[in-house]
């Protein structure tokens, strides 16, 4: 790690400089407020299919962004050129576009005396995620692989184990003085088993383990068998007859239950009225048993950083408190449009302007285990994955393609499909009543097992 | 090779012995073939929310991708700096796939005669930012002036000029500029307690001139506040198997998820896809003629050449119910021992082309649209679709109506909610039993995920009825 230490660090002081002088050129060119963005990665991955390495790729990129204000106008550029020249086209680009949009009153970077950058280490960065040499990484890949077809003679075919690695590095400033920089890591091993039916049906599913650090990371192994356990949980799956009965989803897919949530509390969504949580602030919007956090703070967190996307701190926001919705998640912009304060979810792309993101999102758990929960059901659909694209923020309709296991007395029966699940997210928050001790984070959003109530399966 | 102007020439300073350096050190361990994929692509985005600019952005990006192949492997390494040592340490990073001394020659280089599928006279990205703008402020007035329940309008402009290099140790050498464009409008209205969204656009590989004169702003607008006022009114959708009518156009999307992922050649290579094997058998009724056509003049997937330089083309995927052909890029054809359709496609030079699909579509048939209402005694009659998503492995497949109606009686009835449908690849176009004379393709907004990379496409379906399918709804 020290051999590195050096360089790293004059490449560091060397955008530094470069953001902070490209936003003194923006002003210098008539800009009257600017911010600098840049990006810089790495990444590594290699997937290994049926004991063969497929694809071997490994590279990096950089790219700077720019936002410029003449008075309240506001317009962006970014472009990969890092040279004189570049830069140059960049302001004058920038600047140029500034001039024909828009006044719009409510545009401006953030009030000055909000900025910041959470103190203390929050541990997003771990040079070991690139130590392993070569062999070893595939190595990895093959591990996962080969775990998880060793696990039954059904698992003939696969999409492959992979390992991937990489790094980012983000340096944001601004023309109130600010300048901040994070580094991030990431690793992940993944495996894909295709398991065949004796009626010659395939089925697939996949399992992963994510991480900052290498020391984190589940072993391939582990990550092979329960992909192999998911793939082959679904094989002779059927399609039942249209029902409505308890629903329970499992942690993964009441994670996409959580993501439109954050969208539908998202500032842009609520402003535009293009949520059916839109004006709702301080009313009961879900069962009393529901406690939803926002937290960019969390150590190792997927979903932490230092500052957001406008140079704010990031922070502990309570969404929904027992059931009542306490807080939106804002940038500056939706805030002052809603009258309401800042909680740091600006996030910053290269380019345009700033979007929100959660932190790291999660529903409070529950008591009882996810076996206790289906247990307690008579007749009901366990779900393990959704497909589709079937949510309407505005109305909360909701309807997905499922598939699952089928809950009998209690218990898991036969693997379902070719099914879907519809309700409205109105009602669905209403009626979440049972919530798992299964909270883990696997990603930046996390929710533990849900049982949900009311909703209608469509089938045969 | 001819000495055809090109911009990695002219403004980067790359010359033919260059290329056949950087190919020769990609090879230089042993790989089966090199190529070099050279990308340059700059941007323009527009976005008017709430009558006023919010937003106007324009980048440039620029890059190589290298390649190797070896037997079934893939080497891959990418570089944003130009310079001759960055693109050699590309080269070698991704020649590492291959193990041992320099086997393949770099054959001299041979330009093939191209498409001239898209006209460039003045490319958009470079036409007067206040032309667009003006655009974009005539589609807000228009969606506003449709009726006073729309209460928030949000539209785009979206321009990008991409100029391509692709160089393979094979000799191919292929040169291609290509605009996209694309229009959109996104419409809120709310009455008392109802709210709804409703969204339009369209475009393709055209230049402003296409939004001036041939697809107007106001067009866009209209159609998008059109669905969002349907919308305030729309019942629960049933919930069930029964009879489903595809509108014309957009819905094609059906085709996109229910077969043509499943026929993307890698998948059937490795035997993952539920249509792995399937060649020469029954996949719909015999009434549907399916093909993907990449060479279709201005449309958003059409390509002149695809990324790895081969020509596009039609490609028959199924004719009168019988699986024909997949789609393959080079590896695939390679390994299969098929000639490349055409179909290797990549999201940029950071990305490994893999095959995908372009203009995806079924022919006309014979019955008359009213005819194939007017055949349903209850079911749904499905205009406009939001996205879809399939499993390629056991062939389910969803797609998500944003605009829909109750048929009854063969009449159509009221509007539905949002819903799901959900279907089975290989049998779903079994259940096909009427085509209508109507062929239309979408508007040219479409965007295909795989992997992680997005390249734009197009669909397209005559009205079609399916005599089963899954409805996703809430109600009995």
């Amino acid at each position: 790690m020290a051999t590195h230490t050096e360089v790293l660090n004059e490449i560091q002081t060397d955008l530094r400089e470069l953001a902070v002088e490209t936003i003194s050129r923006a002003l210098k060119a008539g800009a009257t407020a600017a911010e600098a963005i840049i990006q810089e990665g790495n990444e590594f991955s290699t997937v290994v299919r049926l004991g063969q390495v497929e694809t071997l790729k490994e590279s990096g990129s950089r790219a700077i962004g720019l936002r410029v204000f003449i008075g309240k106008k506001t317009a962006s550029t970014y472009s990969s050129d890092f040279t004189n020249e570049g830069i140059e086209r960049l302001v004058s680009g920038a600047v140029t576009l500034a001039r024909v949009t828009s006044e719009d009153p409510y545009a401006g970077l953030p009030d000055p005396s909000l900025l910041g950058i959470v103190p203390g280490d929050l541990k997003l960065y771990f040079e070991d995620v690139h130590s392993l040499p070569p062999e070893e990484r595939i190595e990895y890949a093959r591990r996962a692989e080969s775990a998880a077809m060793a696990v039954d003679t059904r698992i003939g075919n696969s999409d492959g184990g992979s390992f991937d690695a990489g790094t980012g590095h983000k340096i944001f400033a601004n023309s109130l003085g600010f300048v901040g920089e994070y580094r991030r890591s990431q690793c992940s091993i993944m495996a894909i088993p295709i398991a065949q039916a004796d009626n010659g049906v395939m089925q697939r599913d996949a399992w992963y383990s994510v991480a900052r650090t290498l020391t984190r990371l589940e072993s391939p192994e582990a990550v092979g068998k329960e992909a192999a356990r998911r793939t082959l949980r679904r094989l002779g799956a059927r399609k039942i007859a249209s029902t409505q009965v308890p629903v329970v989803f499992d942690s993964e897919t009441a994670r996409s239950l959580l993501s439109e949530i954050a969208d539908c509390v998202s500032g842009d969504a609520i402003y535009r009225h293009a949520s059916f949580l839109a004006g709702k602030l301080g009313e009961k919007i879900a069962g009393e048993n529901i406690t939803l956090t926002d937290d960019g703070t969390m150590p190792q967190g997927f979903g932490t950083a230092p500052f957001d996307g406008e140079g704010i701190p990031t922070r502990r926001t309570v969404v929904i408190e027992k059931g009542v919705l306490k807080s939106y998640l804002l940038n500056t912009y939706t805030a002052k449009k809603l009258g309401l304060k800042t909680t740091g979810n600006a996030a910053r792309g290269l380019t345009g302007n700033p979007g929100i993101r959660p932190g790291n999102f999660f529903l409070e758990q529950g008591r009882k285990t996810p076996e206790a929960i289906i247990a307690d059901i008579k007749q009901g659909l366990y779900i393990t994955d959704l497909m589709g694209f079937g949510v309407n923020h505005v109305t909360g309709d909701y309807s997905r393609g499922a598939s699952g296991i089928w809950i009998e007395h209690g218990e898991l029966t036969y693997p379902v499909e070719e099914i879907t699940v519809a309700g409205n997210l109105r009602d669905m928050l209403n009626n979440i009543v049972e919530i798992g001790n299964d909270l883990e984070f696997r990603s930046s959003l996390a929710s533990p097992t849900l049982r949900i109530d009311g909703m209608m399966i469509a089938g045969e | 090779m001819t000495g055809k102007q090109n911009l990695f020439f002219q403004k980067f300073g790359v010359t033919p012995t260059d290329l056949q350096r950087y190919l020769s050190e990609a090879l230089s361990a042993g790989g089966d073939y090199a190529d070099l994929y050279f990308e340059y692509l700059t941007s323009t985005n527009i976005t008017v929310d709430e009558s006023i600019v919010k937003s106007a952005t324009q980048g440039i990006s620029a890059g190589c991708g290298v390649r190797v192949l070896a037997g079934e492997r893939t080497g891959y390494a990418y570089t944003d700096d130009l310079a001759p040592e960055k693109i050699l340490r590309a080269a070698r990073t991704a020649a590492l796939i291959a193990r041992g001394p320099a086997q393949q020659p770099v054959q001299g280089f041979k330009e093939s005669a191209a498409h001239q599928l898209y006209q460039i006279s003045s490319p958009s990205v470079d036409a007067d930012i206040a032309a667009k703008l003006d655009l974009v402020m005539r589609a807000d007035r228009a969606a506003r002036a449709y009726d006073p329940r729309i209460v928030q309008v949000r539209g785009g402009y979206a321009d990008e000029l991409r100029q391509i290099l692709v160089v393979g140790s094979d000799g191919t050498f292929a040169t291609d500029v290509q605009p996209l464009a694309r229009f959109t409008v996104i419409c809120i209205a709310k009455s008392g307690e109802n709210s709804a969204k409703g969204q339009s656009g369209g475009g393709g590989r055209v230049e402003i001139d296409y939004f001036q004169t041939e697809k107007t702003p106001e067009t866009f607008a209209q159609e998008a506040a059109r669905q969002t006022i349907i919308q305030l009114d729309a019942r629960e959708a049933p919930a069930g198997e029964m009879e489903v009518v595809l509108g014309p156009g957009w819905p094609g999307i059906l085709l996109h998820e229910a077969i043509g992922h499943g026929l993307e050649a890698d998948f059937n290579r490795k035997g993952t896809s539920a249509f792995s094997g399937l060649i020469g058998k029954r996949v719909a009724s015999d009434k549907c003629m399916v093909v993907d056509n990449g060479t279709l003049p201005s449309r958003r997937g059409s390509l002149n050449v695809d990324d790895e330089g081969s020509p596009t083309q039609e490609t028959v995927l199924i004719e009168n119910g019988i699986l024909k052909g997949y789609l393959s890029d080079k590896l695939s054809a390679r390994l299969m021992g098929m000639p490349s359709t055409g179909s290797g496609r990549r999201e940029s030079y950071e990305h490994i082309p893999m095959p995908r699909m372009t203009n995806t579509y079924m022919l006309a048939g014979n019955d008359a649209p009213e005819d194939i209402i007017r055949s349903v005694k209850r079911g749904v009659y499905a205009v406009n679709f939001g996205g879809g998503q399939v499993d390629i492995t056991n062939g389910k497949f969803v797609f998500s109506a944003s605009e829909a109606y109750m048929i009854e009686d063969g009449h159509v009835t009221a509007p539905l909610k949002n819903c799901t449908l959900i279907g089975n690849g290989p049998d779903a176009l079994t259940r096909v039993s009427m085509v209508g004379n109507d062929l239309q393709l979408d508007e040219g907004v479409g965007t295909c995920g795989k992997d992680g990379q997005s390249v734009p496409v197009g669909v397209g379906i005559p009205t079609l009825k399916l005599d089963s399918m899954t409805v996703g709804g809430t109600a009995r």
